[in-house]
């Protein structure tokens, strides 16, 4: 044991000790020019045709719409459009789980004659981040965070599956179905995971666990409430409605080859006040007719959750997009949108646009981006007349959500580097940038799958921002290697470009008059490289301790 | 408390409280003022009501046929050998040789009952005293101690969790102020409560945040912080807590190797030590968790592993609160979430049991050397002797705690909801 320790630590010595040393020499290495625009410029083509775009736009009018109707008869009076900056801030946490880094935003603000948050939008669609982070929010919804049985399930390959389908923008339903009805191996084909990670000792798939998977993630039914008895408090859900369901899976089995069907077996279960178990027939617990005549259960269920009559399945990932791109879903629990509505502003609209244009996920994230709940402001320009909790229920303000771990963890890593941390960052500080989050996340407390609750911040958190080890590396002048502040202090060729440099790189806004005074005077009074360089610290740890870094707005 | 113009005023006491009241009183007849009198006298258990409480969880559900509820000799028992303990007649399974020997100070429920077989299910219905609502989250036990008890004037949080499971007592519809502070094993000091620069410069990085909050919270509702965010705060309280005496009460390492070696050498074991000085230091509530019950398979080693690790820690504790004065004032609850199937499974295990499972309960007016139900040594008949469901017990908890159980709160959710809608078992109260 602890020979097998000290081992362990001589070669977490030596990760640090490479790691160290390839920071430091990229530490003092293009940064400058950072500090000060202008940055070399890039093209700026939107990823999408003018057609394409007016399209989206109109669609995203028809939502306004719709929104302005509900305003109108709660008396709420919208709130004005957020500057550009913003949105970009907004875009860049939802889709890559971090904030923009200054070298973004300088990019971003040498593009000219350009709709920036439509640029930004388009170039994040086709970064790898993007599909990445999206690979692993959904992967939580579809299989946890657990590792599962180790032998029949590797959850990595199903997120680098999903990433490749979201980053090719596979049309969802063909997603979907895939992951429902796929046979084989969980190495060579990932889809499978979705199924093999229910796996018991012994046993097969967990029919069960698969069927509340299903209606849950892909039509936003709860009917695993009634697994144990008919449903209470006005469900009208029966007991046989789940099993029935969960009769889909009855003959998916593991043999050599992975998984398969084996038309042999079938799904028993014991139904309350019943003495013996039964065999149940799979039967689909509404729109019977969607269901196909011919093929395996599983692809039978596959076709009926993805038919294009079957508005619940778009439903369920139209409210899924729009709490990742709001850190809230439009019904609450994401999971349990009624069957028969009533449904709030813009869900029947998005969902029809859905299902017209062939399930294409980037065309959803766009329209709801483009809408007018996505483009407005957290807060109210009128002092006398703040946003109220009323106003964000209704979207008639962007809702003030809290970041979720993995966002904090990955803006803290982002604020303190400068530079993008993306595909092309040398692939040993991606590593030493994944076991920070991981480390980072344990200690903040991970939501474990995606939740979508609205908790205020804790002891522990604040503890663990104010003097835990990731701050403290990423802000303190003495840290081992320079980090951005110790850079910015260094580099910056005055105290304002200083206090502007720390206010992009962590709140992706300039500071206002009364805070530039402020901390421009903080730097100027000190004397010393030293002392300026705490105080350019200080500055850093303060800005990464406000509400502003830990709330999306 | 002998005037209805006390805390239990007659504008908190609904229809139905009244009804219930009298119904247990058999004082139905009475004019509505004497009623209300002798409600409250029925109500409130005549001791000194608790003020702080420890919950010990034994996560993954301990087998009450081979910890407090053994049945040698028969086809369930499974080889169980039975000691006797401290009150007479009432054995426990070998290995609790220690806790049977402090159960004057302890009674036992042997007809614990609930509705619940899934861990996280049963965990909150255990802990919260309702089963899970899609709508809303119930508060904790220890969130309505907090909340319903004045506040502890401490330094330190006030609802601690040491060793949690995936799921640490919550402030639910309280909201998070109410969460339980969560820590581990505390052979290891409290992780980030130093701060890394001097007073001089906490107070200058301090300064500059008070400005920044303000550019944030300008054209939002002035009160955010405190019904939402709770950054502010929580930063607040995390400061005082850094900068506290009491921080002391959370590490163990300087306490007497004699003293720390009776819980046992375990994390639990030094869990509940430093459950203890929590209580000593004013803490409300503290829950320590002992996972590793969930004995699908092999269930009598792994059963008899997890006895070990409870006995020396649990008869340490009662041991140790009695002798520092704090037992009468401190509930001391130590189970699992459910029970385990009398059946024994094919492969030596025992499988999820809600129907009939134990409960030791100890402290803050709680009788001594009382036992509750009883479950069948066959194990064919699916109800316990003398059921006490789950509510029961948070009600009976909340009355030794002065906390008026049957008040309704209102909820986010615009549904008004009782503290607990169990009655208090009074059989285990010390002072009925």
């Amino acid at each position: 044991m602890n020979s097998a320790l000290s081992t362990s630590n001589w070669l977490l010595w030596l990760r640090n000790a490479v790691i160290l040393g390839v920071l430091a020499a990229a530490a003092f290495w293009g940064v400058a020019e950072l500090l000060a625009p202008p940055v070399p410029e890039v093209g700026s083509s939107l990823g999408v045709s003018k057609a394409q775009l007016n399209d989206i736009q109109k669609a995203a009018q028809v939502v306004n719409a719709d929104f302005d109707k509900a305003w109108a008869q709660q008396q709420l009076q919208p709130a004005g459009k957020a500057d550009d900056l913003t949105l970009v801030r907004r875009l860049s946490l939802a889709l890559t789980g971090s904030i923009p880094s200054l070298q973004e935003l300088r990019m971003l603000e040498s593009l000219k004659g350009t709709d920036i948050p439509q640029w930004w939008l388009s170039h994040l669609l086709s970064d790898r981040r993007t599909s990445d982070y999206l690979a692993e929010r959904l992967a939580r919804v579809y299989v946890g965070i657990e590792n599962g049985p180790f032998l029949m399930y590797r959850r990595r390959r199903l997120v680098a599956w999903l990433s490749d389908a979201f980053q090719q923008n596979r049309p969802y339903d063909q997603i979907a179905r895939a992951l429902i009805d796929s046979n084989g191996v969980w190495t060579t084909n990932p889809e499978v995971n979705f199924v093999t990670v229910t796996k018991e000792d012994k046993k097969g798939p967990d029919a069960v666990k698969l069927a509340a998977k299903v209606s849950r993630a892909f039509l936003g039914v709860r009917i695993d409430c009634v697994q144990c008895h008919d449903g209470k408090l006005g469900s009208t859900w029966k007991q046989t409605d789940f099993h029935q369901l969960a009769a889909f899976f009855g003959q998916a089995d593991f043999a050599l080859n992975g998984l398969r069907d084996d038309p042999k077996r079938n799904y028993k279960v014991r139904y309350l006040g019943r003495p013996d178990e039964q065999k149940v027939s799979p039967l689909v617990p509404w729109k019977p007719e969607l269901l196909p005549a011919k093929g395996t259960p599983r692809a039978k269920l596959a076709a009926w959750v993805t038919a294009k009559e079957n508005k619940a399945f778009a439903r369920a990932i139209v409210n899924r997009m729009w709490a990742l791109l709001f850190n809230r879903p439009l019904v609450s629990p994401v999971d349990e949108i009624p069957l028969e509505g009533p449904f709030p502003a813009g869900m029947e609209l998005l969902a029809d646009d859905f299902l017209a244009h062939g399930y294409d996920l980037q065309r959803l994230i766009r329209v709801i981006v483009s809408t007018q709940p996505f483009q407005m402001a957290s807060q109210s320009g009128d002092p006398a007349h703040p946003v109220t909790t009323a106003a964000e229920n209704a979207w008639a303000a962007f809702p003030v959500t809290r970041l979720r771990p993995e966002q904090m963890a990955g803006s803290v890593i982002q604020a303190a580097s400068l530079r993008t941390i993306d595909a092309e960052t040398h692939v040993l500080l991606r590593i030493k940038r994944d076991i920070d989050v991981g480390n980072f996340v344990k200690r903040y407390g991970d939501s474990g799958e995606d939740n979508f609750e609205d908790a205020g911040g804790t002891i522990p958190q604040r503890l663990l921002l104010m003097n835990g080890n990731m701050i403290t590396n990423n802000t303190s002048n003495n840290a081992p290697l320079a980090n951005a502040s110790s850079r910015i202090s260094m580099l910056a060729p005055d105290n304002a470009t200083a206090v502007e440099a720390a206010y992009l790189s962590i709140f992706t806004r300039r500071p206002t008059s009364a805070e530039q005074t402020y901390f421009t005077g903080q730097l100027a009074m000190s004397k010393s490289a030293n002392s300026r360089s705490s105080a350019m610290s200080d500055l850093y740890w303060t800005l990464m301790n406000a509400t502003e870094f830990s709330w999306n707005h | 408390m002998n005037t209805i113009h006390a805390c239990n005023s007659s504008e908190h006491l609904t229809r139905r409280t009244l009804l219930r009241g009298a119904g247990v009183a058999g004082i139905s007849w009475l004019t509505p003022l004497a009623d209300l009198l002798a409600v409250e006298a029925a109500k409130a258990p005549s001791g000194k009501p608790a003020r702080s409480v420890i919950l010990l969880w034994l996560g993954g559900a301990a087998s009450q046929l081979d910890t407090f509820d053994p049945h040698p000799e028969t086809k369930i028992g499974g080889g169980v050998k039975a000691i006797p303990t401290a009150i007479k007649g009432v054995n426990f399974a070998a290995g609790l040789e220690q806790t049977a020997s402090v159960m004057q100070d302890v009674s036992l429920i042997r007809s614990m009952v609930s509705k619940e077989g899934d861990h996280e299910r049963a965990f909150y219905n255990i802990k919260t005293g309702y089963r899970p609502d899609p709508t809303l989250i119930h508060p904790s036990i220890g969130a309505i101690v907090c909340h319903e008890l004045p506040q502890a004037k401490i330094e330190i949080p006030t609802h601690v969790s040491i060793l949690p499971n995936q799921w640490p007592a919550r402030g639910g519809f309280f909201g998070a102020k109410y969460d339980a502070f969560q820590m581990n094993d505390p052979k290891s000091p409290v992780p980030d409560v130093k701060a890394r620069v001097d007073d001089k410069r906490l107070d200058r990085r301090m300064e500059g945040l008070a400005l920044v909050e303000q550019a944030f919270a300008r054209g939002r509702e002035p009160d955010m912080d405190q019904n939402k965010t709770l950054h502010q705060i929580s930063m607040q309280r995390a400061r005082n807590m850094m900068s506290s005496e009491q921080l002391k009460a959370f590490n163990v390492s300087d306490a007497p190797a004699k003293e720390l070696n009776a819980y046992g050498d375990t994390p639990f074991g030094r869990g509940c030590f430093a459950a203890v000085r929590l209580i000593q230091a004013g803490v409300r509530c503290v829950e320590v968790t002992l996972n590793g019950w969930d004995t699908h398979a092999n269930n009598f080693d792994g059963q008899a592993t997890q006895v070990k690790i409870l006995d020396a820690a649990y008869a340490s504790l009662i041991r140790d609160l009695k002798k520092l004065g704090l037992l009468e004032s401190t509930i001391v609850v130590c189970g699992g979430e459910f029970g385990r199937t009398p059946k024994i499974n094919n492969v030596g295990g025992r499988d999820h049991w809600p129907q009939g499972f134990s409960m030791l309960v100890a402290g803050g007016g709680f009788a001594g050397g009382r036992v509750i139900g009883s479950t069948d040594p066959q194990g064919e008949k699916k109800e316990p002797e003398k059921p006490v469901r789950v509510e029961d017990l948070h009600a009976t908890i909340q009355n030794l705690l002065g906390i008026d159980y049957s008040r309704e709160v209102m909820t986010p959710v615009g549904r008004p909801m009782a503290l607990s809608k169990g009655e208090p078992v009074k059989e285990l109260q010390a002072h009925a």
